[in-house]
């Protein structure tokens, strides 16, 4: 039998799905710009990989697999971990990274709705403590490079791990801002002048070129900030949470702590910010457990990337939080109506003659 | 919609609007049904009227099959103070008054008066009330009353009794006025604002004047803007002082009271408090109307306005008889072949009916031909992915997705920690929730089983209490005559020699010895506990007695494990005997005291037992039972005579302890027993018996005790003797246990004695 409400506002899981893999378009626009279409290639693979382990494992549970399938949940936790790989990346690196998501962290823990933690996250986490140096060669953006490899000679280096030519990988290496500058700090105790070198001042205004593709995250973030897709209290306290550290730190010593748009704007603070954070099933509901949970991610964040082992610290700091959200929707349960502490006064004053 | 147009075209409101938390824009459909005026629904051929048409008591039938009724006679009067009165919407005859199917979401049957209309429609006799008279002395009572009797409920669908929200306390700050109408189709009050605005108003004035209301507030959504004017226009051709139209947002749910509450006072009331309690009470446009109706021209709520619409030709309001049966109106607003289903009420929190067959009630502010059209099919199921959106909804502030979880995994508790009766099932956040998830259903599950366990834990609660004290009282009743017989049987303990085998009668006798030793002391103690005879004292020194008992059944269990049997085995059987021997001893007492007390009131316990033991009788025993009756007549006749015995006794109270010693002898021996078992056993009882001949004369047996609770007590006896002599005691040992009870009541007796 039909019960109330009898009709439903049109927006099923997958056209939510569908927005958030749309908002993710324009910074692949530009990580294509800056890096070429490998992260095409890497995309595919990881939606590709995706979409058959979702399958294999719904089939497995004995779930229907096609409204599952099409709920979309797969796809951009595929997108979100290509996105976060090294684009020249060895193929079976995002193959097995999307698989360690979609298998282990997604439907050993229940599937949809029941992973404690952001599959993307995990696999990302899974990879850089496995394979290390793999997931640290990344390729200085084309325009950097002296030769500049073109579409044929990325795909074959992603499938075969060779460079046409006989060039080995180092004379298109560079390490990712974060990396360089943790490295500069580590050996020299300072910052230097390591900003103005070409990895940095191709950027811009923004910090390198990659604080571009981080603009493109900032902008479809905004698209489902306000298409309200997305809280704003995750991606808010987390960029204030981050933004403040970094903003004290260098204050405190601007040639040993970078700036705080050096911070928002490198690594994975504006993907992280708006697509990884806002993950639904592994943060808190509540909205000002929300806004402890993003502040707390941006802090960690901050502290893992400048006191850490790691060049970057999004992805750990996320896994640390998601284990803290059911404490943090215990602790930060709104009041319900009519059970405000203040409330009614002016009923107050009334009831008494 | 064209809402911001019209807004703009209305006056600015004179008073704040605040706000609630969440809400939803659902399509609001109104343009369907409100162009059209209201037009008065063709006369039915039957009317099937249910008796429940308010929360609270079902009201109580006053009519028979075959009665003619006149429009507006009682059909059922109000039961209890939350109830309300049944009329005949029209004349007619009544055809039937059972159980039918009625316009609820459980679609169970209630009872209803099926009416066949005459056609003519008449009115019979109605009783105007002076209200102007009783308000102007302050007579809010009469006015409540008359309005119950006139069948007065809340019309926005929760027919909450009208005449209760009346009750005058000393002024009320806010009177606000629900003509919000939030439901998406709905546009009965609509209608009913643009067309009898004036009556509404003069209603508004009869209940602020009750309630000595300060302040009044219309609230009504913006996109009813000819409401708005025309409710605005009445207000000010009235002179209620300080009463405004407020336009509030069209924003589901606003029309919720706790919502126009808060919107039009920022007042939140509480789950379980009433909004009297805050200053504010809020009453429906349609009901302030009815009560209008009903004070003025003293005509009850025997119609109402109702939305058609949906999948209908003709959809608009009609004003139609309570217990116009849905098909018929359905008819009339021209429903459509591909109709799938038919809802009552509004698509937010109405519920699909059961069947078109059942009546119009008083909550009826709606009824929608469902189709495609209007409600595409709701996509699967999916799993939660706690995307907030219904928390962001809930205009009740809760967690519907925890509320959800803990619903489904049947944590009943932790959904009521997390106020799921706060919920008002509104629907808002299941609209909203991107997985399609029918949250509602979830929580109308959970409320459910946590009522139904609560009531389940309540009926347990009370079957167990009434057994534990009939339990107590039973025991408390046997247990205190062993006391007093024990502490009697002392005395004369040559009497249980008689037909016991020599080696156990010498230890009864030892025991029984040591027990007269104690009573020594004992019987004076008695003595004074006894005579204290005022009921009273009485009852009290029967708890003690009792407890002494208890005291002495543990010491005896206790003894019997001391005699080297395993607890766990033993007791049964001991316990078995030992009540046994009590019941029997407790039975003698009682026919002690009956035969003192008033034989006319005793003699039922004669036909109470009689079955009893005719059943129990078979050939080869009944030679048995004549040859003990015999015995026990014989022994009676030496106890009648007994001094304390009074002279009077009637003989057929004798007769009537003489069924139960029959029955008593009779079954003990039924159980397969050997023969040689049982005419040990037959031994042993007549020695038991023999020492309570002597007992049951004793001069302290009270006097006074009900003769009624005494022939209970004997029938509960009874019975219990039957089943507890079943268990195959071996004589030996029965034998023992019996002495160490001596012992042991003997033993208590002493102690009674030295409290006392
Ligand atoms: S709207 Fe639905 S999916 Fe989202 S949190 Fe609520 S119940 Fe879960
Ligand atoms: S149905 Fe209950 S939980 Fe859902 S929005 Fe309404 S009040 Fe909140």
């Amino acid at each position: 039998m039909i019960t109330s409400p009898f009709f439903v506002k049109p927006t099923p899981l997958q056209v939510v799905m569908l927005k958030v893999a749309a908002a993710l378009l324009p910074a692949i626009a530009v990580y294509v710009h800056v890096f070429g279409i490998g992260i095409l290639v890497q995309l595919t693979l990881a939606t590709l990989t995706a979409l058959a382990t979702e399958a294999a494992c719904l089939k497995l549970r004995k779930y229907p697999v096609k409204p599952f399938l099409l709920d979309g949940s797969a796809i951009v936790t595929a997108w979100l971990l290509a996105l976060s790989l090294p684009p020249l990346g060895a193929w079976w690196m995002v193959v097995l990274a999307t698989l360690i998501a979609i298998a282990v962290a997604k439907h050993l823990y229940g599937g949809l709705g029941q992973n404690p933690f952001n599959p993307a996250m995990i696999g990302f986490a899974v990879m850089i403590v496995s394979f290390p140096a793999q997931m640290s060669r990344w390729a200085a953006p084309l325009a950097l490079q002296s030769g500049p490899l073109d579409a044929g000679a990325q795909l074959a280096y992603i499938f075969t791990g060779r460079l046409p030519g006989g060039i080995g990988f180092d004379a298109i290496a560079s390490a990712t801002p974060l990396d360089t500058v943790k490295t500069v700090l580590i050996q020299h105790g300072g910052l230097g002048d390591v900003l103005q070198t070409t990895l940095f001042t191709s950027g811009g205004l923004l910090p390198s070129q990659m604080g571009w593709i981080a603009l493109a995250y900032l902008a479809g973030g905004l698209y489902l900030l306000f298409s309200r897709i997305i809280p704003w209290q995750t991606p808010l306290s987390f960029i204030a949470g981050l933004g403040l550290m970094a903003a004290a730190m260098h204050l405190y010593d601007p040639n040993h702590y970078t700036s705080p748009l050096f911070h928002l704007f490198g690594g994975a603070a504006m993907l992280g910010a708006f697509f990884i954070i806002t993950d639904p099933v592994s943060g808190p509901t509540t909205p000002r457990g929300r806004l402890i949970f993003g502040a707390s991610i941006g802090v960690l964040t901050y502290l893992i990337r400048v006191f850490g082992g790691y060049p970057d610290g999004v992805a750990f700091a996320v896994i640390i939080l998601n284990i803290a959200a059911p404490f943090i929707d215990q602790y930060t349960q709104p009041a319900v109506f009519g059970r405000k502490a203040k409330q009614n006064d002016s009923s107050k004053k009334g009831a008494k003659p | 919609m064209n809402a911001p147009a019209m807004k703009a075209s209305l006056p600015a409101n004179t008073q704040p609007v605040y706000r609630f938390h969440g809400g939803v824009h659902p399509p609001e459909m109104k343009h369907l049904s409100n162009a059209a005026p209201i037009v008065p629904a063709p006369l039915p051929a039957r009317l099937v009227v249910p008796l429940q048409q308010s929360i609270g008591n079902r009201a109580k039938c006053r009519v028979a099959v075959g009665d003619l009724v006149k429009k507006g006679q009682l059909l059922a009067a109000a039961d209890g103070t939350v109830s309300v009165a049944v009329h005949a919407p029209t004349s007619g005859t009544v055809v039937a008054i059972d159980e039918q199917v009625v316009a609820h979401p459980s679609g169970l049957a209630e009872l209803c008066v099926t009416i066949e209309t005459d056609g003519f429609d008449v009115w019979g006799d109605r009783t105007p009330l002076d209200w102007r008279a009783a308000l102007a002395n302050g007579d809010g009572k009469t006015i409540r009353d008359y309005l119950r009797d006139m069948g007065v409920v809340g019309l926005g669908g929760a027919v909450f009794p009208s005449h209760l929200k009346l009750g005058g306390r000393d002024g009320l700050e806010t009177l606000v006025i629900n003509g919000a109408e939030c439901e998406p189709f709905i546009t009965c009050d609509d209608r009913l604002m643009r067309e009898r605005a004036g009556e509404i108003v003069a209603g508004i004035a009869i209940v602020a004047q009750l309630l000595v209301a300060r302040q009044v507030l219309v609230g009504i959504e913006d996109n009813k803007p000819e409401a708005v004017a025309a409710m605005r226009e009445a207000l000010a051709a009235s002179d209620i002082g300080n009463a405004h139209v407020v336009v509030v947002p069209t924003l589901y749910p606003s029309g919720g009271a706790k919502q126009l509450i808060k919107l039009l006072t920022n007042k939140e009331v509480p789950s379980g408090v009433r909004s009297t309690d805050l200053g504010v009470q809020c009453f429906n446009v349609a009901t302030v109307y009815t009560i209008f109706r009903a004070l003025e021209h003293a005509e009850p709520v025997i119609s109402r306005i109702v939305t058609l619409t949906g999948n209908v030709a003709r959809a608009g309001n009609v004003e139609a008889l309570i217990g116009t049966p849905i098909a018929d109106l359905l008819d009339f607003a021209g429903n459509q072949s591909d109709s799938e289903g038919y809802i009552y009420g509004g698509p937010m929190m109405g519920f699909e009916l059961p069947d078109t067959q059942v009546g119009l009630t008083k909550a009826g502010n709606c009824v929608i031909a469902r189709s495609a059209a209007h409600f595409p099919t709701k996509a699967p199921e999916m799993p939660c992915i706690r995307c907030g959106e219904c928390a962001t909804a809930c205009p009740q502030e809760l967690q519907p997705m925890d509320l959800y979880w803990f619903s489904r995994s049947k944590n009943f508790g932790k959904a009521q920690e997390w106020n799921l009766f706060d919920c008002i099932e509104c629907g808002a956040c299941a609209y909203v929730c991107p997985s399609s998830i029918q949250l509602v259903d979830y929580y109308r599950f959970a409320k459910s089983e946590i009522w139904a366990a609560e009531s389940a834990k309540k009926a347990a609660d009370l079957a167990r209490q009434r057994h534990e004290f009939k339990q107590f009282r039973e025991e408390r009743e046997q247990e205190e005559k062993a006391a007093r017989l024990a502490a009697r049987a002392a005395p004369k303990p040559e009497a249980a020699a008689a037909a016991v085998d020599p080696d156990k009668a010498a230890k009864i006798k030892a025991a029984m010895e040591r027990a007269a030793a104690a009573k020594a002391g004992a019987a004076p103690a008695n003595e004074t506990a006894a005579p204290a005879v005022s009921v009273d004292d009485d009852k009290a020194a029967k708890i003690r007695a009792a407890m002494e008992a208890a005291a002495a059944k543990k010491a005896a269990r206790a003894a019997a494990e001391a005699g080297g049997e395993t607890p766990a085995t033993k007791p049964a059987a001991a316990l078995d005997e030992e009540k046994a021997a009590k019941i029997r001893a407790a039975m003698e007492a009682a026919k002690a005291r009956k035969a003192a007390t008033d034989g006319g009131v005793t003699a039922p316990a004669a036909d109470a037992t009689e079955p009893v033991a005719k059943a129990a009788i078979d050939p080869e025993k009944a030679a048995k039972i004549r040859a003990a009756m015999e015995a026990a007549k014989a022994k009676k006749e030496g106890r009648a005579l007994a001094p304390s015995v009074s002279d009077n006794t009637p003989v057929g109270e004798v007769a009537g302890s003489l069924a139960n010693e029959e029955v008593q002898v009779d079954t003990p021996s039924k159980p397969a027993l050997d023969p040689e078992k049982a005419a040990k056993i037959r031994a042993a009882m007549e020695a038991a018996k023999a020492k309570k001949e002597g007992r049951a004369p004793a001069p302290a047996v009270p006097t006074d005790t009900p003769a009624g609770a005494a022939s209970a007590a004997l029938a509960s006896e009874v019975g219990q003797v039957d089943t507890q002599a079943k268990p195959a005691i071996d004589p030996d040992k029965a034998a023992k246990i019996r002495a160490a009870m001596e012992a042991a009541k003997a033993r208590k007796a002493a102690k009674e004695g030295g409290e006392a």
